[in-house]
């Protein structure tokens, strides 16, 4: 007839859940969303300079050493946070190429100016071409691409000052 | 000051909610045939908490209509410069406030269930109340320990926060108050069957008291999902109506189930067949209900509402789920099987049918549920997935398409058994409606298979929702029976819209200089200018497209883009141009430097069938519950009489025999 056995599924099923759920809770929330190009080679792109004062930036320029490719905007608030840390890391020897997004010439240049230049060269990438193509989903994001151009470590969001050395031995790594 | 009483309110209404549970408790204990002495106490203590509840709701009401900025959860969620009916509104537009107004109205149910019901055993009703009290405790404690709406700031703010524009809308005003009525209403319905199955008196008279109740739940969410998928609909403009998003699942999930509890304990008032499956199905509707505020408000799933989440929160709901779905699913292993097995019948009759259909909507609703929990099964092994579309239209079609034949059937069958060759004539009349229409529809083009189904199956639902009515004397047909009827045919109206939008829509994107004209399908339009507007707290840039069907006379829609400052914010407002075949959904872009404007523009044929439906479903239920209702009050009136009259002539000291009625 009807099997006792039966009556207890639901709350077997229900218990399955609850498990589930508390230890979800327990997980840390993962709110960024990562790069699935990490230790894919660099797609191809070249863009024109960001503004008159430096060269703009293509694939072709990430050759000979590991280097950083900061993808950031003048309008961009976490940015102009991570500017000192930026200048930290091209103190000791670190090359940086940027792209700025969706930006203005004028723009560029009046951030430059205000916060600092750590780059080396800096892209204009309009309608966020390059940074679709590289996995990228806001900025600031910081990408660390070695000598034969693979993407080898992604950093999400402004670079604080404890992220400095994480950085440079990520590039350590990348050599 | 006033907040000070709301909160004194809140502490009261916990007390007696203690109180409530006590004495609804005790009366388990009493003797046969005698009441508890502390069991007197439950239903007063019902409803004066009811009434403590509700007036804490109008304190924090009245808090964020004069804007007092010393409360914090005004100061964060509300703005001296918005408009009144929004600071109403936005007193559940955040989480404090929105779980104030679930308890206003969990504890309002129980009140009612205490105040106006008295056919059910004192001891059922007893433990009924004391599950009540149970379930309000616990919430009482979420909204006293870890959600306080009534937090006072140290240093009054000088200005608040503003409320998130996308729900500065008269949606905000109808959709979630009516589906937390809809989903909490169902708490009734899961006390109900908690204490049926503590004192076993699961049977025929305990359906007729859980039947409304349940209706009237169903009727609130069926308005409340119907509101909500309008509001996402004009307001998101993204153009489309459901989107299978967690937290619009967990609004469908109690429906599912409310739906097959509404069937079952139908069948139980009238066959005392299903008693376990009824008893199932009321914990499992408010069960989905409670499931749906966790996921809503822990934030364990991703999704394009943005509640305010917070992790500790979801804890303490996930420990009130743990003590209530968990118990009542332990109090139903242990209890279940010592309910006595309800009537039998075959297979081909009424209650097969509606068997039939309960499965397949247990099915769909595990299908939603599973879809909706997988991803937090897969991220807890590191994968991300998001299940969409793809996923739930076709797995949930398999159940649906052959619930939605059977209930075309259905009605018509009778009850305990039944031959199918008695309804040759009405069986031929379905089949032929479904294959002719999809062959029609076939003949005019290529169209996806799911939305070729449902023009068939809605097709041939709208003539049998009728048939159950042929050979009757249309006077004489129950008021339920006719709540019935409409509610099927409203499936059948909203299921054609879905099909119709699924399978002839058509959409434009375009980039159009002021002055441009584009055409998409009857209809050319004309961006004639973009210029800005401003509201009370937004600006906008707004369009005015002249938009002419066939050459007709041209109607200007304004879609706008808009700006609000307060919090800072930009949506999208799309302009709609509604005639009785479709709707033209109008949304403005950005402009691309050569000063062109993208335009999005979208023709929905019958798309509003939709919501039609839906309001026709929800007026099948009222209809349902007056009609109960009605009969109900006549029995119990001719009852009354009827004892009035015996004790009368008793008193009378009259001869027998009592003359005849």
């Amino acid at each position: 007839m009807r099997s006792r056995l039966a009556l207890w599924i639901p709350l077997a099923l229900f218990a399955f859940f609850a498990g589930l759920a508390a230890y979800m809770l327990t997980q840390p929330k993962q709110q960024f969303v990562e790069s699935t190009m990490i230790g894919q080679p660099l797609p191809a792109f070249a863009l024109d300079p960001a503004f008159s004062g430096l060269p703009g930036a293509a694939k072709a320029d990430f050759t000979g050493k590991p280097k950083l490719l900061n993808i950031w905007a003048s309008w961009c608030l976490p940015c102009i946070a991570e500017a000192p840390q930026l200048e930290a890391l091209q103190a000791q020897g670190v090359e940086i190429i940027g792209i700025a997004l969706r930006d203005r010439p004028e723009d560029v240049a009046n951030f430059l100016g205000k916060y600092g230049n750590p780059y080396r060269r800096i892209g204009s990438d309009k309608i966020s071409e390059v940074q679709l193509a590289i996995g990228s989903s806001g900025v600031p994001e910081t990408f660390v691409i070695d000598a034969k151009g693979v993407i080898r470590y992604q950093h999400i969001g402004d670079i604080r000052a404890g992220d400095v050395p994480l950085l440079l031995e990520e590039l350590e790594k990348a050599q | 000051m006033i907040a000070e009483i709301g909160l004194a309110a809140l502490w009261l209404a916990a007390a007696l909610a203690v109180l409530q549970m006590v004495s609804g408790a005790a009366s388990l204990r009493a003797a046969q045939g005698e009441i508890n002495p502390l069991a007197i106490y439950a239903r007063p203590a019902a409803i004066v908490q009811a009434f403590l509840a509700v007036l804490a709701f109008v304190t924090l009401l009245y808090s964020f209509a004069v804007t007092d900025l010393s409360l914090k959860l005004v100061a964060s969620n509300s703005h001296s410069m918005k408009p009144m009916l929004y600071k109403l509104t936005g007193t559940w537009g955040n989480h404090e406030g929105s779980m104030l107004l679930w308890v206003g109205v969990l504890a309002a149910s129980g009140g009612l269930l205490a105040g106006f019901e008295k056919r059910l055993p004192e001891r059922t009703m007893g433990a009924t109340l004391a599950v009540q009290g149970f379930v309000a405790l616990g919430f009482y404690a979420f909204l006293l320990f870890a959600s306080n709406p009534f937090e006072r700031l140290p240093v009054p703010a000088p200005e608040g926060n503003g409320l998130n524009p996308l729900l500065q809308d008269i949606g905000l005003a109808i959709h979630p108050p009516t589906l937390y009525a809809g989903y909490v209403g169902l708490s009734v319905a899961f006390s109900l069957a908690m204490g049926a199955l503590m004192t076993r008196e699961v049977n025929p008279a305990f359906a007729r008291v859980m039947r409304p109740w349940v209706l009237g739940a169903w009727v609130l969410l069926t308005l409340g999902i119907t509101a909500g998928s309008y509001w996402a609909y004009y307001e998101l403009g993204w153009g489309g109506w459901w989107f299978w998003d967690p937290v619009e699942n967990a609004s469908l999930m109690p429906w599912l189930a409310a739906t097959a509890l509404m069937h079952s304990v139908s069948v139980l008032a009238a066959r005392d067949a299903l008693r376990t499956w009824t008893i199932m199905l009321g914990v499992l509707a408010f069960s989905m209900s409670m499931l749906g505020t966790f996921l809503v408000r822990s934030g364990v799933l991703t999704s394009v509402h943005a509640f305010a989440v917070d992790p500790e929160r979801g804890a303490f709901i996930l420990g009130l789920l743990g003590l209530y779905i968990g118990g009542a699913f332990t109090i139903f292993a242990l209890r279940a099987g010592a309910v006595a097995e309800g009537k039998r019948f075959a297979v081909v009759s009424r209650e097969g049918a509606l068997v039939f259909n309960n499965v397949m909507l247990s099915a769909i609703l595990a299908i939603v549920l599973l879809g909706t929990l997988y991803p937090l099964l897969t991220e807890a092994f590191d994968v991300r997935v998001s299940v969409g579309p793809p996923y739930f239209n076709p797995a949930g079609a398999i159940f649906a398409v052959p619930m939605l034949l059977v209930m075309a059937v259905g009605p018509l069958l009778r009850w305990k058994s039944d031959k199918p060759a008695r309804l040759q004539f009405e069986l031929a009349l379905i089949a032929a409606l479904v294959i002719g229409v999809i062959a029609l529809v076939c003949f005019f083009g290529q169209f996806p298979l799911l939305p070729l189904l449902g023009l068939g199956l809605a097709a041939a639902l709208a003539v049998a929702a009728f048939l159950p009515l042929k050979g009757r004397n249309l006077r004489r047909v129950p008021v339920a029976t006719w709540g019935m009827v409409i509610a099927h045919f409203g499936i059948a109206v909203s299921l054609f819209g879905m099909a119709c939008e699924g399978a002839f829509s058509q959409e434009r994107l375009a980039a159009v200089a002021p002055g441009g004209t584009e055409q998409i399908g009857d209809f050319a339009f004309t961006l004639q200018s973009v210029t800005p507007v401003a509201g009370p707290n937004w600006t906008a840039l707004e369009a005015q497209i002249a938009v002419s069907q066939n050459g007709g006379e041209p109607v200007i829609l304004t879609p706008q883009a808009r700006n609000f400052w307060s919090p800072p914010q930009s949506t999208s407002e799309s302009a709609l141009l509604t005639k009785w075949n479709g709707q033209l959904y109008a949304v403005i872009g950005n402009q691309a430097e050569d000063g062109r404007w993208q335009i999005r523009v979208w023709w929905k044929p019958f798309v509003t069938f939709i919501w039609y439906g839906g309001i026709l479903i929800a007026l099948g239920g009222v209809l349902a519950i007056a009609g109960r209702v009605r009969v109900d009050v006549k029995r119990r009136s001719a009852a009354s009489k009827g004892a009035q009259r015996r004790a009368d002539l008793e008193a009378l000291g009259a001869a027998d025999p009592v003359p005849a009625e």
